[in-house]
């Protein structure tokens, strides 16, 4: 242990020095949810906050590395460094995943003021928040300064680890069936700019036109009214607009909203941070129990149902938990 | 170190050929294997490979070539990965290279070299045997 933690210690230093060796192998132990990660957070964290975190969600197809790679280039163009970290699914049989989004932003790889990083979704419960979140900060403390996160936002677990982004974009393309798609990936109550990609094609501004009606079903009394924009990734178009709104809803959270929505963001940061202990802690510690295993012998002969089964775990465990708080 | 890391493996296809079934199909026997694979598409330069390779702080390099520059471009990889720390990092290669190469490029570093009509479950067990986690 005595080791690790020197080793721990070291490749912090070198992520505040923007070493990627450091910054690569720090990433691999928040996301290999050890205890040295969570040691390289709690050294790292004083050091996170300085970043423009950019969330990017949208069904599979609609161009959304394509996308990253041309507003990263424009933040490049601005003298801004970029960090990127990219979400593909798990296979939820063999446990591996084929991680392909840089194939769009190869031209971003020899770039010293671009940092890609790919991750798959995992599948542990909260897990996949923490890990990218934890990701981000390590980017954050490395002095990038816009941080995207792209993820294909199906299905909770990826909703929430978009939310701890500033503004998120939501990208769609013309005939991919986006506003079944949006929501019900409750995609539309999450994004400040609606994106069309790939509007050279056809039907492109009835895409417009329907999530316009979307967002105006679901209007609420905010302040900020979410654009919804045409952009063309692969011919390089409409970038500028897109970096103008990007700009806009910045100064937007900066003039109004911005304790608001930060203290969502901390309150989601604290959410997942109870979620990670509690939920994953508590199974791993039940799971255990050697009584786990015979309530599932039990469930399985129909002897008693899962939900009486798991009450009763929970129960005896606070029981427990309890009477050793009591002893002296 | 945690046991819940999975071992991740770069499959790059350096210099100019066209021709990506035979990284595709690796890149899936790995995934099938509970990889996490990366991907980086096609004409990589060795600059390219070597840089995605730290970033994704990858356990393999799987290279795919068929253009017949091997000789030329894996030693630059090699050099490359020294240059930038990575020197330890286990890196294969397949694709079309002749019989004759093999031990030359060995002795350069490439761990090992996979012909045409290799089974994949072969490669598979080799990088699960030699690739180093962390």
């Amino acid at each position: 242990m005595e080791a690790s933690i020197i080793k721990v210690d070291q490749l912090v230093e070198g992520v505040l020095k923007d070493d990627r060796r450091a910054i690569a192998k720090l990433i691999t132990l928040v996301e290999n949810d050890s205890l040295e990660g969570l040691r390289a957070v709690r050294l790292l964290y004083p050091h996170t906050g300085r970043a423009y975190v950019i969330g990017v969600t949208g069904p599979a197809g609609c161009g959304k590395s394509t996308l990253i790679y041309r507003l990263a280039s424009q933040f490049r163009k601005k003298g801004k460094t970029v960090g990127v970290v990219a979400i593909d699914p798990t296979s939820p049989f063999s446990g591996g995943a084929l991680l392909g989004d840089r194939i769009r932003m190869q031209n971003l790889s020899t770039d010293e003021g671009v940092y890609i990083r790919s991750m798959a979704t995992r599948g542990t419960l909260g897990g996949l928040a923490k890990a990218t979140a934890d990701a981000v900060r390590v980017l954050d403390a490395s002095r990038k300064d816009v941080i995207f996160v792209e993820t294909s936002g199906a299905g909770q677990s990826e909703v929430e680890v978009i939310k701890v982004a500033h503004t998120i974009l939501v990208v769609m393309a013309p005939g991919l069936g986006d506003d079944i798609q949006a929501s019900k990936a409750g995609m539309m109550e999450i994004g400040d700019i609606f994106i069309v990609n790939k509007a050279d094609r056809d039907n492109a501004d009835r895409a417009v036109e329907e999530i316009q009606a979307m967002i105006e079903l679901g209007a609420q009394e905010e302040r900020w009214r979410p654009p919804v924009i045409k952009t063309s990734a692969i011919l390089d178009r409409g970038m500028e607009n897109a970096l103008k709104m990007i700009e806009e809803h910045e100064e937007y959270l900066t003039r109004m909203g911005a304790k608001e929505k930060l203290a969502r963001r901390s309150e989601i940061e604290l959410a997942e941070a109870l979620k990670y202990r509690f939920v994953d802690g508590l199974m791993a510690e039940l799971r255990r129990d050697s009584k786990f295993a015979k309530l599932v012998e039990r469930v399985a002969a129909k002897k008693i149902d899962p939900y009486s089964a798991a009450d009763r775990l929970v129960s005896e465990f606070i029981r427990k938990r309890h009477r050793s708080r009591r002893k002296p | 170190m945690s046991s819940r890391g999975k071992l991740r493996v770069l499959v790059a296809k350096p210099g100019l050929d066209d021709h990506d079934r035979g990284a595709k199909v690796i890149a899936r026997a790995f995934r099938d294997a509970g990889m996490e694979v990366v991907y980086t598409g096609l004409r990589q330069t060795p600059e390219q490979i070597v840089k995605t390779a730290v970033q994704e702080d990858v356990d393999a390099i799987a290279l795919s070539i068929l253009s017949g520059a091997h000789m030329t471009l894996f030693p630059r990889i090699l050099e490359l990965m020294k240059k930038e720390g990575i020197g330890d990092v286990l890196i294969i290669g397949g694709g079309i290279i002749p019989n004759d190469d093999v031990p030359e490029l060995r002795k350069m570093g490439i761990s090992e070299v996979f012909g045409p009509g290799t089974p994949t479950s072969v490669v598979v067990n080799y990088v699960v045997q030699h690739a180093r986690r962390g």
